[in-house]
């Protein structure tokens, strides 16, 4: 065995592979140098080469990579003064900033959880000290682990992508997204059934109508966007992320985000602006997070080995810069004590009201489509092997979908207390938006020109096409519904939740859905999915879902709408409120069907997708990796 | 050189694409937002407005801490069914000291803006503890535990203190007595009750949720219902003084 050096652990070997052989030097010499991918360091193995002991039962075929500086074998003398040298090598700034931070944060965690009388912050203080020491931890393990060994850019002149965070990423995703819908599907069934409230306060509709809106946006899309993110601008740029606490900080941090915001809503720690709901603490975790992932994106893209940052990039970049604008603005708050969870915002009626929605309607521009849009730009040409259709197009719809969306919110507060015009304004740009939106659209569909007959034999496209005829259908509902005459009568009913959902559902799910596919076989290194015919059974199931769920909602929301201003022969109003109220259950209760489907056809995907990295078959480990090409620009 | 080929610049410069994007999102929302804080329309006074009391803030926290703002608006739209429905349209100086607001997206529940004094405490009380007793085809849930909960009164006068920087014009004398205040106005007939009264002479003054033996979230919760709508006095409102 090498001297003052454990065997790795089998645990610790990526997939259990041992990527290239050691080229012919090695097998005439007993001492095979082996580079781990996941520890990002070298092993030196003595005596003779155990296939069995490395884990490669079964495929006979031992294959792992030359680590360039250790290609001439090295005999156990050399090893040993390496290993010193590695000892000697100081922790890096990156590390021990990090570090330094998170003690830090675990002692004001640990302090207030301490001094509080309030319950939920002791509890969410106690999970920051938790969640900050073991992240302390890590970052130790991993430096006493390898010694402090800088990770390679490149090896053999190919960049060495980090892909840990986003396989993290991915699983995270998967996991948000199945609890999210099923939280939808709970309060769906809770406005049919309302016994099921149970009259228990962490079971209302109230609480878990936020844990459902950022379970699915924030948990699910955010872990989807950062993922596909960290993968795309590390493909495209041909470059790996910089750092290698960096990524998982980001990452880790934005899920500790997520287990703050949705306990506490269920705890009842609300500041009941919609989709802006989590409280101050959590709000300025969020911003350190996502200034450090703006650091990281624009990182990658400074170490780009391509001229050209290519469009899908540039969709992120005005996600992850867009949301920081708008989340700080509409969550400048001052917290009643440090020690407590409860804060009031600065800004109060009107102002708030219209920076709520300059909020909220751009959490929907910037979050749930410049960032799948981004996705959709990526994917789409990857998995149908096409080039971009119009690069021209792209360039002009980007600018003008970014530009013209932030105007948008204040169709939201039409015949309001908001001034006439604002809400106007809003209107009037919505309209204008349709075209850049539609210019998106085309240019995600007639990406397939040439290989139309894909839809066919690929239902991993087939979902991404049918979420870009979503995202076509319901850009063309939202500017309809902004109009001040339509607006009258489907604001503050279901139209505008049958509205949303065909976004979400359809648009973001979809294109969601469809990168998860195409990325689980890539990030594992697995040929194929486990089984398209279940992807299928996903989206036949959840389309017809998707299209109860919008059916009954168009039905029930102008129903109501008309009902609340329906007057009788005589000249009074014609129904009680509550009238309309129970002409909703029907609907309902198709709607929870629908929901119910488009669970069951998430659950499907998540075994299938389990079943690829647990069962697929192996990539050929010299073939080309899907997706080591940028798309044609 | 075609412009196209101009656009290079961004393509090829991370901080050029960057400052281009900054600059795009940021005009919409100056252009919409900045003008609120100076419209006479946007920032009009009204008599009767007055900042919520202790009780009143505490009830308001317990609404948002149960999430009714996501079945309930608080905005009666300028037409003729709601009005007959709810009352007068809502005015932009009614929510000027509610940090947030809670104008609401959805009527699940019918609008609340003006529900103040339309049903008795009792009702309410009833209400909030078994909807389906009072109005049987209701989908609202139940909220039994605020009739047992007691009222968390530990940070009043901090609550206080921060909507004041925020901007609510509490007077000092009505924050230091904030925890006091908060108790008088849910007794009745005590000199808690007297001297509350003095400081917040247009207040209502009961026991709201009908138990005698403690101040509950109950009592802060229906205080804060029957105070919504009721500030300004119509028949004395001059809708013409602010218009612009």
């Amino acid at each position: 065995m090498v001297q003052g050096r454990k065997r790795p652990a089998i645990a610790g070997w990526k997939n259990g592979q041992i990527k290239g052989l050691c080229g012919d030097r090695a097998e005439s010499c007993d001492i095979v140098p082996i580079r781990c991918d996941n520890l990002h360091s070298t092993f030196c193995l003595e005596g003779l080469y155990d296939p069995i002991d490395m884990n490669q039962r079964g495929s006979g075929k031992v294959v792992c990579m030359v680590v360039p500086s250790l290609a001439p074998c090295m005999d156990s003398k050399d090893w040993g003064a390496e290993m010193a040298q590695n000892k000697a090598k100081m922790i890096s700034l990156e590390e021990g900033g990090f570090a330094i931070f998170l003690v830090v944060l675990a002692f004001v965690c640990l302090i207030v959880a301490g001094k509080t009388f309030d319950q939920v912050m002791a509890f969410h203080a106690g999970i920051g000290t938790l969640f900050a020491a073991v992240g302390v931890f890590f970052i130790f393990k991993n430096y006493f682990d390898d010694g402090g060994e800088p990770i390679p850019a490149e090896i053999d002149g190919k960049p060495n992508y980090n892909m840990g965070p986003v396989k993290f990423g991915t699983i995270a995703a998967v996991f948000w997204g199945l609890a999210g819908f099923t939280v939808g599907l709970v309060i769906a069934l809770q406005l049919a059934w309302p016994a099921l409230n149970f009259d228990l306060p962490w079971t209302n509709f109230g609480r878990l109508r936020p844990l459902h809106t950022s379970a699915v946006i924030f948990a699910f899309g955010g872990n989807v966007l950062l993922a596909t993110s960290m993968y795309v601008v590390q493909r495209t740029s041909r470059a790996r992320m910089p750092g290698r606490i960096l990524p998982w900080f980001v990452i880790l941090g934005y899920n500790a985000f997520i287990v703050i915001a949705g306990t506490g809503y269920l705890l009842g720690v609300t500041q009941s602006k919609e989709y802006a709901e989590p409280e101050w603490y959590a709000d300025l975790w969020l911003t350190i997070v996502w200034v450090f992932y703006l650091f990281l994106f624009l990182g990658t893209l400074w170490k780009r080995k391509e001229p050209h940052i290519y469009v899908a990039n540039w969709f992120y970049l005005a996600f992850i810069v867009t949301i920081a604008m708008l989340h700080i603005t509409n969550n400048l708050t001052i917290p009643v004590s440090i020690y407590s969870t409860k804060s009031y915002i600065v800004w109060s009626g009107v102002q708030d009201a219209m920076v709520q929605w300059w909020y909220g309607h751009n959490a929907v521009g910037f979050f749930l489509t410049a960032g799948f849009l981004a996705i959709m730009y990526y994917f789409i040409p990857k998995q149908a092997d096409r080039p971009v259709y119009s690069y021209r197009l792209s360039i002009v719809h980007f600018w003008a979908l970014i530009f013209l969306y932030i105007w948008a919110g204040p169709h939201h507060l039409h015949y309001t207390a908001l001034p006439q015009w604002a809400s106007t304004l809003g209107a009037t740009f919505s309209i204008i938006l349709w075209m850049p939106s539609w210019g998106g659209m085309i240019n995600g569909l007639m990406t397939l020109s040439g290989a139309w007959d894909k839809l066919r034999t690929d239902p991993v496209l087939r979902m991404m096409v049918v979420s870009v005829a979503f995202y076509g259908m319901s850009t063309f509902e939202g500017p309809l519904m902004s109009l001040r005459s339509v607006n009258s009568l489907s604001h503050y009913t279901d139209w505008t939740i049958g509205h949303v959902h065909s976004g979400a559902l359809g648009w973001v799910g979809y294109i969601s859905f469809g990168a998860i596919y195409c990325l689980v076989p890539w990030l594992w290194n697995k040929k194929q999915l486990y089984s398209l015919k279940l992807v299928n059974w996903h989206f036949w199931l959840s389309t017809l879902g998707i299209v109860l769920y919008i059916t009954a909602m168009w039905v029930s929301g102008i129903m109501q709408g008309l009902m609340w201003r329906a007057y009788d022969s005589l000249g009074f109003l014609e129904y009680s409120f509550v009238e309309t109220v129970e002409a909703m259950h029907p609907f309902y209760i198709i709607r929870a069907l629908g929901g119910a489907l488009f669970v069951i056809g998430a659950v499907i995907m998540a075994y299938n997708l389990w079943m690829t990295v647990r069962h697929g078959e192996a990539e050929e480990a010299d073939a080309a990796p899907a997706g080591s090409l940028a798309p044609a620009e | 050189m075609s412009a196209w080929k101009k656009h290079e610049v961004f393509e090829k410069n991370s901080f050029v694409l960057l400052i281009g994007i900054l600059v795009a999102v940021a005009i919409g929302g100056l252009v919409e937002i900045a003008p609120l804080f100076y419209l006479k329309s946007t920032i009009e006074k009204t008599v009767g407005m007055r900042p919520y009391t202790p009780l009143e803030l505490k009830g308001r926290d317990i609404y948002i801490r149960e999430g009714c703002y996501l079945c309930h608006s608080q905005m009666v739209r300028p037409m003729r069914d709601e009005m007959e429905r709810y009352g007068h349209f809502s005015l932009a100086a009614e929510s000027m000291y509610d940090h947030p607001f809670q104008w609401g997206s959805k009527r699940t529940g019918p609008d609340l803006a003006r529900v103040g004094g339309k049903y008795s405490d009792a009702w309410h009380t009833e209400h909030l503890i078994d909807p389906r007793s009072l109005v049987p085809a209701s989908i609202m849930p139940g909220y039994p535990f605020l009739a047992e909960n007691k009222l968390d009164t530990r940070d009043t006068q901090s609550a206080l203190t921060v909507n004041s920087i925020v901007g609510v014009p509490y007077t000092e004398e009505q924050i230091e007595n904030a925890a006091s205040d908060l108790m008088g106005q849910a007794r009745p007939d005590t000199d808690a009750a007297y001297a509350f009264e003095e400081r917040w002479p247009t207040a209502q003054i009961r026991d709201f949720d009908g138990n005698p033996d403690a101040v509950t979230e109950m009592d802060a919760l229906v205080a804060y219902l029957q105070v919504l709508g009721t500030m300004v006095d119509f028949s004395i409102y001059d809708n013409k003084a602010n218009s612009r």
